[in-house]
């Protein structure tokens, strides 16, 4: 069986983070839509209102005016869902944001399937592949907790603009506290030679299981902690290609603009092997975000199948 | 410099300095200045072959007089914390800007030669590579919001400065304008002046053939700010509205200046073909002529 993990709300450690880190960058203004409980950035609301400006669901102007805020020197953490934060003001995020390098920092929560009831529009499975699409955004997408502090730190000391990417559910904790996130430099979670998993989000805990079914049936498989999708770790990728030949990419994304799609372009021009894709063929529905994780392919059992076809793939050529 | 002072209610009130490169234009100059500068935007689009040069005429008068005398800014120096902030929002009408800050000393005119051409840093729509520009450009709505960022920006900092945008008037069908004009007032933009220029013509035609504008000034007023009224080309109307606009700032402000697309050149003026197309040889001259 796989290691039972405690979990954790990415989302509630964002929050919690921005005011840990409050007087360490004044310069920090946080922005928000009419959702800022659910982003747990109502913390910081309270606790520095001179620094806080709710805009209500207006994201066209939620993002434009962090970018001015930008320009003029301030922190802008701007925090909404994804589906709102990334779909909605593209626009902005590109003209604005991305054209002129603005040190913009897009935080959302509720992103992909883990949402769960609301369904499949509040269901941010195309936010990656957006985000990736605009050239100057650096864009991450945390494993956990641990990760996520790190993360939101990290943002906010280096000049860019980000997106990051959370999630609603309380997520599995895969790190302790001796963890040390890198920008831009894939974690190898765990050493393989027979196939790498590379993975993302809440996939890399789903994989780490995949990786222990794997074992019992004689598979050593690496997984790889994909936390920053771009600049993605072309390094890592390269390597796993070559160290095991086969590659299984897992993300809680549309399979289109992610991080199979990534992966896919950094193998295919550097070091060609096997490549399964688990990702989501399409939109979802209303249910409990463990029903939606099962009922659409995102278990460790489908991970480790995909693993099984990739080194079969391996063996064949 | 520049002189800081308490008005009665409270308000604080910066006044102008009427002056760049420690030079006072009157009015008269900066009429003679209006037709030397509408030659050099006409000059620069028939060299790129495109352009707009209706929006640029319209929108003239008021980013000389926002320029060459009513901002606190320092063209050796761009990034100047303190300075007051124009924020072009109708960024198609690029051409206007790039001239009235090549003149003010941001980089060389004979750049604006260079525009919309390779390697070179005065673009299409304006971008901040551009000494002066302070937003990029080209997609309409945006820059009262990005003005609202850089308004609360001086606010949270305890800076004086003000922020000025413009927009068009077709640009004002766009939703997010109006969105920004709810969370100024709401957030008390005090230090937000904009101005619409009501120029009556868009991209494809008439205002009025595309979308319902009016009341614009009542719509406005219904978000908040206080509406001010004036003719956007005489200097002698347009100087003191915006020297009313910056003071006794209790809301943001909205000045609905009244101009005319292509003023100054007989063949451009109202007609909406010369909102996004370049002069030809004989129309330059032509225009070259009345603009003498």
């Amino acid at each position: 069986m796989v290691t039972k993990r405690a979990n954790a709300s990415t989302r509630e450690t964002y929050g919690r983070t921005l005011l840990e880190i409050a007087q360490e960058f004044p310069d920090i203004v946080v922005l928000g839509g009419d959702l800022n409980v659910s982003t747990f950035t109502h913390l910081w609301r309270d606790q520095h209102p001179d620094r806080f400006y709710d805009f209500g669901p207006a994201e066209q102007n939620l993002i434009a005016v962090g970018a001015g805020m930008a320009a003029s020197g301030k922190i802008p953490f701007v925090s909404t869902f994804s589906v709102f934060g990334v779909g909605r003001p593209f626009d902005q995020l590109r003209v604005l944001v991305s054209q002129s390098r603005l040190n913009l920092k897009l935080v959302c929560t509720h992103a992909g399937i883990l949402t769960g009831e609301d369904g499949m529009s509040a269901h941010g499975i195309e936010d990656l592949s957006l985000a990736c699409a605009l050239p100057s955004f650096t864009v991450v997408s945390p494993s956990d907790s641990v990760e996520t502090a790190q993360v939101i730190r990290t943002v906010a000391a280096t000049n860019g603009p980000f997106y990051v990417r959370l999630s609603r559910a309380a997520t599995p904790v895969i790190h302790d506290a001796s963890y040390r996130f890198k920008l831009g430099v894939a974690e190898r979670v765990k050493d393989g030679n027979d196939v790498t998993i590379i993975a993302t989000g809440v996939m890399v805990s789903v994989s780490l299981d995949a990786a222990e079914l794997l074992a019992g049936q004689g598979i050593n498989a690496r997984v790889l902690n994909v936390h920053t999708l771009k600049p993605v770790d072309q390094q890592a990728i390269i390597a796993a290609a070559r160290d095991t030949g086969a590659i299984v990419t897992a993300e809680e994304h549309y399979i289109h603009g992610g991080l199979g799609s990534i992966v896919a372009q950094v193998i295919g021009q550097h070091c060609p092997a096997p490549l399964e894709m688990v990702a989501l063929q399409g939109y979802a529905e209303s249910a409990p975000a463990g029903e939606l994780m099962v009922k659409y392919g995102l278990t460790p059992q489908r991970v480790a199948e995909a693993a099984q076809r990739a080194v079969k793939r391996k063996d064949n050529t | 410099m520049v002189n800081i002072t308490t008005t009665s209610n409270g308000a604080t009130a910066i006044q102008p300095t009427g002056m760049v490169g420690g030079r006072h234009y009157t009015i008269p100059q900066l009429e003679a200045m209006a037709r030397e500068l509408r030659r050099d935007i006409l000059q620069s689009i028939h060299s790129a072959g495109s352009g707009h040069p209706g929006g640029s005429f319209s929108e003239l008068e008021i980013l000389m007089s926002l320029y060459f005398r009513f901002l606190r800014h320092n063209p050796a120096q761009p990034q100047w914390a303190e300075r007051d902030r124009f924020i072009l929002s109708k960024g198609h009408a690029s051409s206007g800007l790039y001239a009235v800050l090549a003149k003010a000393g941001y980089f060389p005119r004979e750049e604006l030669a260079t525009f919309r051409k390779l390697n070179s840093r005065i673009q299409g729509h304006a971008h901040p590579m551009t000494p002066g520009v302070e937003m990029n450009s080209g997609s309409l709505g945006m820059g009262l919001s990005f003005a609202l960022g850089c308004a609360l920006a001086a606010q949270v900092d305890h800076k004086e400065h003000l922020v000025y945008a413009l927009l068009g008037d077709g640009e004002c069908e766009e939703g997010e304008v109006w969105e920004a004009a709810m969370a100024a007032s709401h957030h008390k933009a005090t230090n937000l002046i904009a101005f619409v220029d009501r120029n009556r013509i868009q991209n494809d035609r008439f205002t009025d053939q595309v979308m319902t504008l009016e009341p614009l000034a009542q719509k406005w007023r219904a978000f908040g700010w206080r509406v001010m009224e004036t003719d956007g080309h005489d200097f002698h109307r347009l100087l003191p509205a915006i020297q009313r606009a910056r003071e006794n700032r209790i809301r943001p402000t909205v000045i609905i200046a009244h101009t005319v697309k292509g003023k100054g050149v007989s063949f451009m003026q109202n007609n909406p073909a010369f909102h996004g197309r370049a002069l030809n040889a004989q129309e330059l001259e032509t225009a070259m002529q009345e603009l003498a």
